[in-house]
């Protein structure tokens, strides 16, 4: 759709409406703006301004009232205007050692879970990319289908799965062998974290691996390498877009994961979706809450830009 | 090229350890026993009680409620801005509307929670509206996030299209509302069916966010599972959890079948 198409009729209609038409083109509102405006005002409103919200409340003082912060701006009755920023809150992240520790944790726990969903996802994507059409379609649902039920309750499953007498240690208890400690572990959050995120490292590995050209791998089979050669220098480093992909889409939210480490980990399983979380609802500091997403934003930012600029080197390799 | 036994062997146990969790689960769901993990004989017990819940079922109907209404608003939304940025060249600001509409989707779910509990809290002290925190707020921030995803979805779509038939269609005098609706949004229809079901799971399987907009008596099915599985496993939940699976398994079959037919039909 070119500027020309979208541009009025030479013939003014008539009506309230035909004026009202008029009236708007003249204004430099076109027939687009009815299609950009709704979803830009949209996005502000519940987008962008809550984040100028958030940041605005972490510079604030936290207080017993409803709501639990106080003003940044206050008016005196001589008419003048006094701005309070509280970097307390920002300084106090630093102070105590919870919250860097919980985003060191966070960090640490979604990039292990990452490398594992990789090992897990990479031979599933391999397998499907390379069955028959028929099969690819009943696989690829397969790998879909959790995906479309709750998010919850497959974490749920996981809780009947590995508690002490759950399904595990009874069918461990069979063959004699005692009882193991799984469930409120931070082993019961990496196979939280794996489980529920491994179709988003599933997908785009496959993706990628389905368009991977059959002949190089007849090359260098008949050039004398091994399956696992080839594997290593042919099919590894043309999939590379596709684990770069996967790992960010398992990675990312894995590190503001809250309900995994709370039905799975132990109380001690520090992560920061957690931390905000508690700050927000059992401790009702509110500033104090504002500053860690506002701190945790930085951490997901910088992820995401290092992902963009793998990808931007990626195609201009190409 | 010659098959291995390792890479099936693993990929079958990746399927086994993807669907083990799911398929003892619905087992469960048919025990006796109060104690969910130990067998205690065949029983439908815990579906009775699961349709007896007040508390379950008006939840579940909440959810249903939002995630329809939340669903159509992001259908539309996104749709609109998916048009903008693939069908207009350059307008003022597309930079910035292309990152606001796709920021939602890397977003934490505690950051988009919170920064709009706070927005409607600070909204309702500046104009009075919205009025507490329930149904309206939970629709409002449920639309938000899944708008990112219909714009992808739809985006996608549009970006591929042959763009011949609405040219042929302007040249034959049409105006770009009329070329919208008559040729590009049948085109569009399945990306505008699998966008809207995509915001309507998304709704009904939201915790984090619905947490931080809604306000008392006014919990969504997922506040009030969680609240429940947090006390550790309950024989009610697995009953729930199948029937939720059973729903989806057999939309989602359906909706494969069609799917695998549908080119057949075409050449034929």
């Amino acid at each position: 759709m070119t500027d020309a198409a979208l541009a009025p009729p030479a013939a003014a209609p008539r009506g309230l409406f035909g004026w009202t038409r008029t009236r708007l083109i003249r204004m430099g509102v076109t027939g687009r703006w009815v299609v950009i405006l709704p979803p830009a005002l949209w996005m502000t409103v519940f987008f962008l301004i809550p984040l100028a919200v958030v940041f605005k409340i972490s510079f604030s003082e936290a207080v017993v009232a409803k709501p639990p912060y106080l003003p940044l701006l206050t008016f005196s009755d001589d008419g003048s205007v006094q701005l309070t920023l509280h970097l307390s809150n920002y300084l106090f992240l630093f102070q105590d050692s919870l919250y860097i520790a919980a985003y060191l944790s966070s960090l640490k726990i979604a990039f292990i879970s990452t490398i594992f969903a990789l090992l897990v996802g990479y031979p599933i994507a391999y397998f499907i990319a390379r069955s028959s059409d028929r099969w690819r379609n009943i696989l690829l649902m397969l790998v879909i289908l959790p995906f479309w039920s709750s998010f919850l309750l497959r974490v749920y499953a996981w809780i009947g799965f590995l508690k002490n007498n759950g399904v595990i240690n009874n069918f461990l208890g069979l063959f004699g062998i005692p009882q193991v400690t799984m469930l409120y572990t931070d082993f019961a959050v990496y196979l939280g974290i794996v489980y529920t995120y491994l179709p988003f490292m599933i997908l785009p590995l496959y993706t990628n691996l389905v368009k991977l050209d059959g002949s190089l791998l007849e090359a260098s089979a008949d050039l004398g390498a091994r399956p696992f050669r080839t594997f290593l220098s042919v099919t590894l480093p043309l999939s590379l877009p596709g684990i770069v992909a996967g790992s960010m889409l398992v990675f990312i939210p894995a590190i503001g994961e809250y309900v995994i480490p709370t039905l799975l980990g132990s109380p001690n399983t520090l992560m920061i979706g957690r931390v905000l979380w508690d700050e927000f609802f059992a401790n009702r500091d509110w500033p104090l809450a504002a500053s860690v997403a506002i701190a945790m934003l930085i951490v997901v930012v910088v992820p995401l830009m290092l992902m963009q600029r793998a990808q931007n080197a990626v195609v201009e390799g190409e | 090229m010659r098959r291995g036994w390792f890479v099936p062997t693993i990929a079958i146990l990746g399927f086994v350890f993807l669907y083990a969790p799911i398929v003892s689960l619905v087992v469960f769901s048919f025990n006796e026993s109060k104690l969910v993990t130990v067998w205690g004989g065949f029983s439908t017990k815990w579906y009775g009680e699961l349709f007896a819940d007040p508390q379950i079922l008006n939840a579940g109907l909440l959810s249903l409620q939002v995630a329809a209404i939340s669903a159509c608003i992001a259908l539309v939304t996104g749709t609109l801005c998916a048009v903008a940025l693939t069908r207009f060249r350059r307008f003022r600001g597309k930079t910035l509307l292309a990152g606001l509409v796709s920021a939602p989707l890397v977003m934490p779910d505690v950051i988009t929670g919170l920064s709009l509990l706070l927005l409607f809290v600070s909204m309702e002290a500046l104009f009075g509206w919205p009025a507490g925190r329930g149904e309206l707020t939970i629709i409002l921030a449920h639309s938000t996030f899944c708008m990112a995803y219909v714009t992808v979805v739809v985006r996608s779509r549009l970006s591929e299209l042959d763009l011949s038939l609405e040219e042929a269609a302007m040249d034959l005098g049409a105006t770009p509302a009329r070329v919208f609706f008559d040729i590009t949004l049948p085109i569009i229809a399945p990306a505008l069916v699998s966008g809207w079901l995509l915001s309507f799971t998304l709704s009904l399987d939201d915790l984090v966010i619905a947490s931080f907009v809604s306000g008392p008596g006014s919990s969504t099915l997922p506040i009030v599972i969680f609240s429940k599985i947090k006390l550790g496993v309950s024989p009610d939940v697995n009953a729930l959890a199948s029937v939720i699976i059973g729903i989806v398994a057999l939309g989602v079959v359906v909706a494969t079948i069609l799917q695998l037919r549908r080119p057949k039909e075409r050449r034929a």
